[in-house]
């Protein structure tokens, strides 16, 4: 990004991929984010942080992706009564973040929308769980709140509410539909029912250990959240892993979106009433994860990445059968996509079904797989690849459909990629240690973590304390600023198109919500 | 069509023999014979996601695939509370989905049976108990057996899952028939 229309000067900042920041004032920020939004970036995530013991007020964080990495502009609010500008006029995907910062720390944007996002008469109206100064342990009944749904008035209009405990087996949250007929007016959503406490949860624990917290935000991209948490706590420690540690933590990310690819890909056909496609689909992810178990001691690979590197080497004669089983899963699915391409009665589902225009996805900033299938070919692994992903190169999937077939072509495509991916890694591994230590990490040191995870970007900003605690430590899930794009995909849609389109986003709730 | 037939074929059948029940995970006296009896080996079940990180909820869906097959065994996920004999309830209770879950609960006929999955649903796990987090199933509706794991594996699920159904209590003397007018279809107190 050209700072050079910035009066205000940029540092580096400790991160995975290449990364800026940058201290700016109130106007500054909405100037700031402006001239970003004009080269062509996209706010990847913004929140606060209570400073008041070190006698810097509140500190807002926002962090946006341009081309030549990250930049965090850093804006310091003096007491609980000071605003800071509204971002969502340049950047629609702050809307939710701002109102959760408001939630969590009592520090407000100049905003119309001043909903609770987060709070959901959960606590008293006036406790905010991030200050530092709240009682973490304090137990309050749960309430039931009346949130402000936007109604559409008219002849015929039905109000659908749906929620949070869903049909199937899926995370929680709310739905409110606005319907004629069949047809969808308006979809609003209410989440953060699993809204866990898991920013709070950070604080004071172990940064050596943070990964295990990171791993669970959302279990589903457990490789990529703790790699992210790593590259933080690495940068800040001024520590690299060791070669073959980055290789080995790549092949379980690559793992890891082959198995959410394969089970979506089970599931999407199932919701367009193809059974045949969830009993085949489901049956080559388990093969998948009983492998994940004996190359990483866990099916989902979880508390495999740590600070460092992994937690074990691979197996001694894993070479062979880890390529084999590629070629099976090659021959497979490439029977499978031909069956799902020929198959009318899917097809006919998954066309035009759900559309989001490269347009609409460029402005809202969707992000990852389902941005990718709307015209925006952002991968963290292509955008700035860090080891190993800058020897192996990767070759990018796109579309500009924006439908759920183009979802639906998208993991085809991206499972074909990681197939390739992990054959050449275990072709290539390095030799070396599959682990080194990490020095105790200074006080009051920023770093950033960033991983395309199987859904999107995923990122750790952490911000370490004294004696090697957390101080502060926000992960941040791409569905964040996908979730209200999900919004728009399904107006003129019918309703029991809806479990389909969200299915070809699978948006993560748990790591929305934290 | 041939294409398809043509894979169903080469698959074949690769489901598994299910494992034992676990009885040492069965932890109140809630459960009665006469849910033996009535149901036989089928059951219906209403899964609950309480507040999990997603994990315990991909291995319930690999209870679903080929291998595992838990229809199979005559047991499957149902969408009401209402048509549910047992709940599979995964996470910490956030205090978001304490009411939700407890309108669950309430919504299922009696006789039901509660089965808390993962570290979560056991004890709340890495989450613990917060501002925002109530802890453990048991701290917010009656649990019968805990499935500790995180998350389980699908084997450990339907050894929780079997033995939940499968544990006897002493004889309660009763029809096995018509449920409506029976009078001892309320659940006898721990």
């Amino acid at each position: 990004m050209d700072f050079s229309r910035l009066k205000f000067a940029t540092a580096a900042l400790p991160a995975g991929v290449p990364a800026r920041r940058c201290a700016v004032d109130g106007m500054g920020l909405l100037t700031s984010c402006r001239v970003a939004w004009e080269q062509g970036a996209h706010l990847v995530g913004l929140w606060g942080s209570d400073d008041r013991d070190r006698g810097r007020g509140f500190t807002i964080d926002v962090v946006v992706r341009d081309a030549d990495g990250l930049v965090m502009f850093e804006h310091t609010l003096p007491d609980v009564d000071s605003t800071y500008p509204d971002l969502s006029i340049v950047f629609p995907a702050a809307n939710r973040m701002q109102r959760a910062t408001f939630d969590l720390l009592g520090i407000a944007a100049d905003s119309d929308d001043q909903r609770p996002w987060v709070w959901q008469a959960s606590w008293p109206i006036d406790c905010y769980p991030l200050r530092r100064d709240f009682e973490a342990l304090a137990k309050w009944q749960p309430g039931q709140e009346e949130y402000a749904f936007v109604r559409v008035e008219g002849d015929g209009v039905h109000e659908i509410p749906v929620g949070p405990v869903h049909a199937g087996i899926i995370e929680p949250g709310h739905f409110r539909f606005q319907v004629v007929g069949e047809k969808v007016l308006r979809l609003e959503e209410r989440l953060s029912f699993v809204h866990k406490g898991i920013e709070k949860r950070f604080e004071g624990m172990s940064a050596a250990t943070g990964h295990r917290l990171a791993g669970r935000v959302s279990g589903d991209s457990t490789v990529a959240y703790a790699w992210a948490y790593s590259q933080a706590l690495e940068a800040i420690a001024e520590t690299t892993p060791s070669p073959r540690a980055s290789w080995l933590r790549a092949l379980a990310l690559e793992r890891e979106r082959i198995a959410n690819h394969l089970g979506d890909l089970g599931y999407l056909g199932n919701d367009g009433g193809f059974a045949f496609g969830l009993s085949q689909f489901s049956r080559l992810k388990e093969q998948v994860l009983r492998s994940n178990l004996e190359l990483f001691g866990h099916r989902l690979a979880m508390d495999y990445v740590v600070p460092g590197g992994v937690t074990q080497d691979l197996p001694a004669g894993s070479r062979v059968g880890v390529a084999d089983e590629c070629s099976m899963l090659e021959r497979e699915i490439r029977v499978l996509r031909d069956i799902y391409d020929e198959h009318d009665g899917l097809q006919d589902r998954f066309r035009l079904c759900g559309i989001v225009a490269p347009e609409l996805a460029a402005k809202l900033g969707l992000t990852g797989l389902a941005g990718r299938a709307s015209g925006q070919p952002h991968d963290v692994r292509c955008d700035f690849p860090a080891p190993p992903y800058g020897t192996l190169g990767v070759k990018i999937a796109s579309a500009s459909g924006g439908d759920v077939a183009a979802r639906v072509a998208m993991r085809f495509d991206e499972i074909a990629e990681s197939l390739r991916l992990v054959r050449a890694i275990v072709d290539g591994l390095p030799d070396g240690e599959f682990t080194v230590d990490v020095p105790p990490p200074k006080a009051f040191r920023k770093g950033l973590g960033y991983v395309e995870g199987w859904r999107g970007p995923v990122l750790v900003g952490l911000e370490c304390g004294p004696e090697g605690t957390v101080r502060r430590c926000h992960p941040h899930d791409p569905s964040v600023a996908n979730w209200p794009v999900l919004e728009h995909a399904v107006i003129g849609n019918i309703v029991p198109d809806f479990p389909l389109i969200n299915k070809s986003f699978n948006l993560s709730y748990s790591g929305q919500d934290l | 069509m041939l294409q398809i037939l043509r894979q169903i074929a080469r698959t074949g059948i690769v489901t598994e023999n299910p494992p034992a029940p676990a009885h040492d995970r069965v932890v109140s006296a809630r459960l009665q014979e006469r849910i033996v009896r009535t149901l036989g080996r089928a059951l219906t079940i209403r899964h609950v996601d309480a507040g999990s990180c997603n994990g315990c909820e991909l291995e319930i869906h690999a209870l679903a695939n080929p291998y595992y097959n838990i229809e199979g065994l005559g047991i499957k996920f149902v969408a009401s509370p209402r048509h549910a004999d047992l709940l599979l309830v995964t996470g910490p209770v956030s205090k978001h989905m304490a009411i939700a879950l407890q309108r669950t609960y309430d919504a299922t006929p009696d006789p039901k049976l509660v089965v808390a999955v993962g570290e979560c649903g056991c004890s709340g796990g890495i989450f613990g108990e917060s501002y925002a987090s109530l802890g453990a199933v048991r701290n917010v509706i009656p649990v019968d057996v805990e499935i500790p794991g995180c998350p389980p594996t699908p084997t450990a699920l339907l050894e929780g899952i079997l033995a939940a159904i499968s544990a006897a209590k002493p004889a309660i003397a009763g029809n096995a028939g018509n449920n409506a007018n029976d009078d001892s279809s309320a659940a006898p107190e721990a």
